[in-house]
């Protein structure tokens, strides 16, 4: 789960993480209301979406009066923000966070995520801040220092400072920059994040060590243990058919092919979208209706892959294990007749009962095109295509 | 022969009165595997049957720990169907008790919870493996199913899976079965992101194993492990491995359904991982409907020349020979025939 950089800041500061002074406006009064509240004489309005490459974009200005800020706002709320990770459609501004200036002596990174090959997690800093942390990675990896957290032991004393050191900072900038380590990793655990990224961390000219930036995202299967985060999540940053999917418990990510499909089990989805990119199509999502693929699940699946206009044919591959293909062939031949269909149904429905659900949808009265097998699927689905 | 499971195997279910243990341990049963004992805490005494909708083919003795069920039954395999928020617990009872096998079948659990089990089973229990979570279990076919997998698309024979996956090493075995090859041991590992068994873990087993003559990897994107066991292989594995990666079309930053299939940074995509297998001298399918039919081949070309064995046995070994990548290029709708490895 992504949130946006005010939402983050505001949980890094609970647990005691050094942020600028600021907060969220909705409008371009309430953006100089913050700045009013906030004072001083230099302000930062920074537009908020779920991507990262926004000062590139236009979407981080900065602002010398109330009235810059306001007309910065009104500019940016309702933009149409286009960043190298939003895609060309970019996203559309519907909140900022406005924060006071701070005199940046230096920028540095700090970032926290699992290392899957260690099953550790893993704290890193850098001195080169404001580069995304891939392109240092790549080009100078000798530049990342890296501390792993042993699970039994936790984050100690020692890691932060060693890091602190290998950044560079002294006198209080170390005291602050080890205090902003140590309360950072407490943030990550606490909240079952999956990254804590601070890109830029800034050294002021004052000494001290604040998050300029934060990308905080939630580890997904511990959302359970943290209620409150719900309220964090913003539809507006989510794909309208994604979070009609999630209402039906369906695990469904647009794309932007021509083919629709629908598989149980994540991996033999992802290995359903490679077979319709080899048969000549692009897969037009991921679908995983999964373990209990009902004639519920296959209806409202239908629903979803054909609000998508680019699907032009759609591929049903169920291997029926514990499902039983006489079911979800049930399924499918009574949503089909629900939903208006216009478009080639290739069905390929192996395991448990297929020669019974293969029977049920030849007499079913509907025009599928039964595969015998997964060759067989992407051979019909290159000639539905074709036609 | 097989790996890490067989007839002998003694299980027991840890959350087998729930709805999940309770199917699966009928399933379990009627596939002849040798579930001796059943965990639920407070249920300790009784005697559990199934219920109304899943009856049992016998009763299954029920214990309040899995110390308990190991003192008395002598279980050396657990497998846990427990809900996500205690299945990590579960684990670590399961450990503690020093048995031989975990197979961790719940999903969902969170990954802090298990960075800690890991630790715990790595560095306090080295002699227990875990396999999972978030899988469909093991099974030797033929022998013992410990997990969740359907048991009549198996067939017993000499070949061994390995896969990140359910569905999809359902799709490779019953690819297999429908040719005549037989598995030896398949294995899911899991998709999460920690995973207790890994590829090169289940590699080195199935390369130690006399009844395996050759392997199928199923990796998908997300993390190393296939980049990993491909070094591994390259190095100590004599036997064929024929490969796969799921999830070429799969954008980045999107968790794919597993938890753990996410190309994350730009790193862990498929193409990666293809190409470290391809020069460690896997046979890379790029099509998941060749699978079977890449290792038909192989097996074709095994009996040809003589056994594997003898061939690595043999002046020029088969590893040395077939170093350069080979991949089945051919894609779909042409491709009728794999293209056989280089040399």
């Amino acid at each position: 789960m992504k949130i946006h950089e005010y939402q983050g800041k505001e949980i890094l500061q609970k647990f005691g993480v050094a942020t600028p002074q600021g907060g969220v406006a909705f409008s371009a009064d309430e953006a100089a209301a913050v700045a009013q509240r906030l004072g001083g004489t230099l302000w930062v309005v920074k537009a908020q979406i779920h991507a990262g490459g926004r000062g590139k974009g236009g979407g981080v200005k900065i602002a010398k009066s109330i009235d810059e800020v306001r007309s910065l706002a009104t500019q940016m709320l309702g933009m149409r923000l286009v960043t190298h990770q939003t895609g060309p459609e970019g996203k559309i501004v519907k909140r900022l966070l406005i924060e006071q200036g701070v005199n940046i002596a230096r920028e540095l990174y700090v970032g926290i995520t699992l290392d899957r090959a260690r099953a550790m997690n893993v704290v890193m800093a850098s001195t080169e801040g404001g580069v995304e942390i891939e392109k240092v990675a790549a080009e100078t990896p000798g530049k990342i220092v890296k501390e792993y957290v042993d699970p039994s032991a936790g984050f100690k004393q020692f890691q932060a400072r060693k890091l602190a050191f290998a950044l560079g900072l002294e006198g209080d900038a170390f005291k602050n920059g080890v205090k902003f380590l140590l309360a950072l990793y407490k943030a990550y655990e606490a909240t079952d994040a999956s990254l804590a990224e601070i890109n830029p961390l800034v050294v002021t000219k004052e000494g001290a060590v604040l998050a300029l930036d934060a990308k905080i995202n939630f580890d997904d299967n511990a959302l359970f243990r943290h209620p409150d985060f719900a309220a964090l999540r913003d539809l507006n940053e989510e794909e309208p058919l994604e979070i009609e999917a999630s209402k039906s418990n369906l695990n469904y990510i647009k794309l932007d092919g021509n083919v629709g499909c629908m598989v149980n089990g994540a991996g033999l989805a992802m290995a359903t979208m490679d077979i319709i990119k080899l048969a000549g199509g692009e897969p037009a999502n991921f679908l995983d209706v999964g373990g209990g693929a009902s004639a519920q699940t296959v209806e409202s699946g239908f629903k979803i892959i054909l609000a998508d206009k680019n699907v032009k044919a759609i591929l049903i591959n169920i291997f029926g294990g514990i499902v039983r293909c006489d079911r979800v062939a049930t399924g499918v031949v009574e949503a089909a007749k629900k939903v208006k269909v216009d478009i080639p149904i290739v069905i390929r429905l192996a395991g448990t009962n297929a020669d019974l659900a293969a029977e049920i949808l030849k007499n079913s009265g509907l025009s599928f095109l039964v595969a015998e097998n997964l060759k067989d699927a992407a051979e019909k689905v290159t000639n539905a295509l074709a036609a | 022969m097989s790996i890490l499971v067989n007839k002998k195997s003694r299980i027991v279910v840890q959350g087998i009165t729930g709805g999940e243990g309770t199917f699966h341990t009928s399933q379990m049963l009627l596939y002849g595997t040798n579930v001796v004992a059943g965990v639920t805490p407070g249920k300790g005494g009784t005697l559990y049957k199934g219920n109304e909708k899943d009856q049992f083919e016998r009763a299954v003795p029920v214990f309040n720990t899995v110390s308990d069920a190991v003192a008395a039954e002598g279980a050396d395999t657990s497998v846990i169907f427990v809900p996500a928020a205690f299945a990590a617990d579960a684990v670590m009872e399961a450990a503690d008790t020093g048995i031989r096998l975990v197979v961790c079948i719940t999903e969902g659990i969170p990954t802090k919870d298990m960075l800690a089990v890991y630790d715990d089973v790595r560095s306090r229990h080295s002699g227990v493996r875990l396999i999972g979570p978030n899988c469909p279990g093991i099974i030797t076919p033929g022998e013992c199913k410990v997990g969740i997998m359907p048991g009549f698309i198996h067939k017993p024979g000499r070949v061994g899976v390995i896969s990140r996956s359910g569905t999809l090493t359902y799709e490779a075995v019953w690819q297999l079965t429908e040719r005549g090859i037989g598995q030896s041991t398949c294995i899911g590992i899991g998709g999460d992101p920690v995973v207790g068994t890994r590829f090169i873990d289940a590699i080195r087993l199935f390369n130690d194993d006399d009844g395996t003559d050759a392997i199928i990897m199923i990796g998908e994107i997300g993390g190393t492990a296939e980049e990993e066991a491909a070094e591994f292989i390259k190095n100590h594995v004599k036997k064929p491995v024929v490969g796969f990666i799921a999830g070429r079309t799969a954008p980045p930053g999107r968790r794919m359904g597993h938890a753990g299939a996410i190309i994350a940074g730009g790193k862990g995509t498929a193409a990666e991982k293809m190409e470290a297998m391809a020069n460690a001298g896997i046979i890379v399918c790029d099509n998941p409907a060749l699978i079977g039919e890449t290792m038909k081949l192989l097996l074709a070309k095994k009996s040809r020349n003589g056994t594997w064995r003898q061939r690595r046995h043999g002046k020029t070994a088969v590893r040395k020979s077939s170093k350069k990548p080979a991949r089945v290029k051919k894609a779909f709708p042409k491709g009728k025939k794999t293209s056989k490895r280089k040399s």
